[in-house]
């Protein structure tokens, strides 16, 4: 069954869905899309540093959005002016990035699978990848979430009971250079934070709690996936986009309810 | 006894400066003890208690926590976004799950009974400060902490509110640490009143600390309505009891 590049194409999806709700609902409680673009970015450079010395594109990735996501973190616990810090460093992230693969002559001719992700190309390896990766970032979320969700309400009512946000913080960050590192062969660099984003902003309008709206994030996520590779395959379209296309139109849906 | 909170020489700076919002505070609550602290704006009430929690870091001193402290919080300010989808049952929950018939029994004791299925963002700010309450009290705490907890508040509002906090208090023994701006009704209520103006200018009983002079030359007209309250009850001996001056108050004593 896995010999068949769809199955793995679907399977891949699901994993990275899996997470992207949970997850992608703190991003949007804690207003971290930036932070979320930042991290994503990094990851191009990772891919450069990856191929330039030889190494697994999993680690590289992981490792350079990774400090990103520490040192962006870093910078909000000391309450920088944040909007704008965080716009240099994402888009100079991804300048760098795109900089430093042109000198690795192997990537440029395909570099727009890792810009917007390649699927349909996702080998076992990359599956049994994506899947430990994911189920990591769930158990790090499910032992931390009612610390995670404390401290995201209100950071003082954390303290007094004895919760220090900074760790939170860091564990959220490192979840979330995992995730990127999982997503790059999915949706691509440029796209990651549009698969925590959009399932979890259209999930909203159904919760009325934190639990509900990342199991909805979740389950649209896994939607956006499915019917994001069918289109692709059907319609002859790039898949990750297709899937964050998907996705997009689950939110417009979502919004139509919201008025109706 | 030994103290549930303890600080000595308290020095915290406003962030990223080095300009002091408080200095060489020394503080201590006693189990049981309703402490309430007073002062003008930016005297640095706010900054006392958040140093006195852990959420702001001190320049020097120290401050000791009695291991196990089990801390209620009911913050000055809560901002609530509306991002996040979170009913009042569930918010009782964070971080210490608790079961639905203590989670019923706490809101009805609060005065919110019923509300468990609202979204948090639906509350008035009345509401809010009860709910905030519930979850504190649903700790079992050791410690209550007030941050101006009746903003929000009208009149009678106000009034149950500290009939509650003195009912819960005699319940489960609790001690509670107080900041507010309701003067007459606060300095009714504690056992000790600390006067703070960056640093301490002057704690003791509500009695002598409404008399105290730095207390009147910071809170003006409204303080001779509390030192009314004692006058024709007490008639103290300024310097005998409790009264502890800090320095530079700009006063001296001539008894």
């Amino acid at each position: 069954m896995l010999d068949d590049f769809f199955i793995r194409a679907v399977l891949a999806g699901l994993g990275l869905a899996l997470v992207a709700g949970p997850l992608g609902s703190f991003v949007v409680w804690r207003r971290m899309a930036y932070f979320g673009d930042s991290t994503a970015h990094a990851a191009i450079l990772g891919v450069a540093v990856a191929l330039a010395f030889d190494i697994s594109i999993y680690v590289g990735t992981l490792g350079v959005a990774g400090l990103m996501a520490v040192i962006v973190s870093a910078l909000v616990s000391r309450g920088q002016a944040m909007d704008t810090m965080l716009g240099v460093l994402s888009h100079s992230a991804l300048a760098f990035g795109l900089v430093a693969i042109s000198f690795v002559p192997q990537a440029r001719t395909d570099l727009s699978s890792y810009l917007f992700g390649d699927i349909l190309a996702v080998g076992k390896t990359d599956l049994a990848l994506i899947w430990t990766g994911a189920i990591v970032v769930m158990g790090m979320l499910a032992w931390r979430w009612q610390n995670l969700l404390t401290s995201t309400m209100n950071e003082e009512l954390a303290v007094a009971a004895g919760i220090d946000p900074r760790t939170e913080r860091l564990i959220l960050s490192i979840a979330l250079a995992i995730v990127v590192a999982l997503a790059i062969r999915v949706v691509g660099s440029l796209l990651i934070s549009a698969m925590l984003i959009v399932p979890a902003a259209a999930a909203r309008i159904w919760a009325r709690t934190p639990e509900r709206m990342a199991a909805v994030a979740a389950v649209l996520a896994a939607a956006s996936v499915g019917s994001g590779l069918w289109a692709s395959l059907r319609l002859d379209t790039p898949a990750g986009p297709s899937i964050v296309a998907a996705a997009a139109i689950f939110f417009l849906l979502s919004q139509g309810v919201r008025r109706g | 006894m030994s103290a549930l909170i303890e600080a000595r020489g308290l020095t915290v700076h406003r962030p990223g400066t080095t300009e002091p919002v408080l200095s060489k505070v020394d503080f201590r609550i006693l189990p049981s003890e309703i402490v309430t602290v007073v002062g003008p704006n930016g005297s640095g009430k706010s900054s006392l208690v958040r140093a006195l929690l852990g959420h702001l870091e001190t320049a020097r001193g120290q401050v000791q926590r009695m291991p196990g402290l089990r801390i209620g919080y009911v913050p000055q300010k809560v901002h609530l976004d509306t991002a996040i989808p979170m009913t009042v049952r569930r918010f009782l929950s964070l971080p210490r799950r608790v079961g639905d018939a203590d989670a019923q029994a706490m809101l009805a004791r609060t005065g919110v009974e019923g509300l468990g299925s609202r979204q948090l963002t639906q509350l008035s700010g009345g509401q809010f400060q009860r709910v905030l309450l519930a979850r504190a009290l649903l700790n079992d705490p050791h410690l209550l902490v007030l941050d101006e907890p009746t903003q929000g508040l009208d009149q009678p509002g106000i009034l149950s509110f500290y009939r509650l906090i003195d009912e819960v208090r005699r319940e489960t023994g609790a001690a509670v640490l107080m900041v507010s701006h309701d003067l007459l009704v606060v300095m009714r209520a504690s056992d000790r009143v600390v006067c703070l103006n960056g640093h301490v200018c002057c704690e003791g009983t509500p009695q002598h600390v409404s008399s105290a002079p730095e207390y009147r030359a910071l809170f003006g007209a409204e303080a001779e309505g509390t030192l009314a309250l004692y006058r024709h009850k007490h008639d103290h001996d300024h310097d005998a009891v409790g009264h502890v001056h800090g320095p530079d108050c700009g006063h001296h004593h001539n008894a």
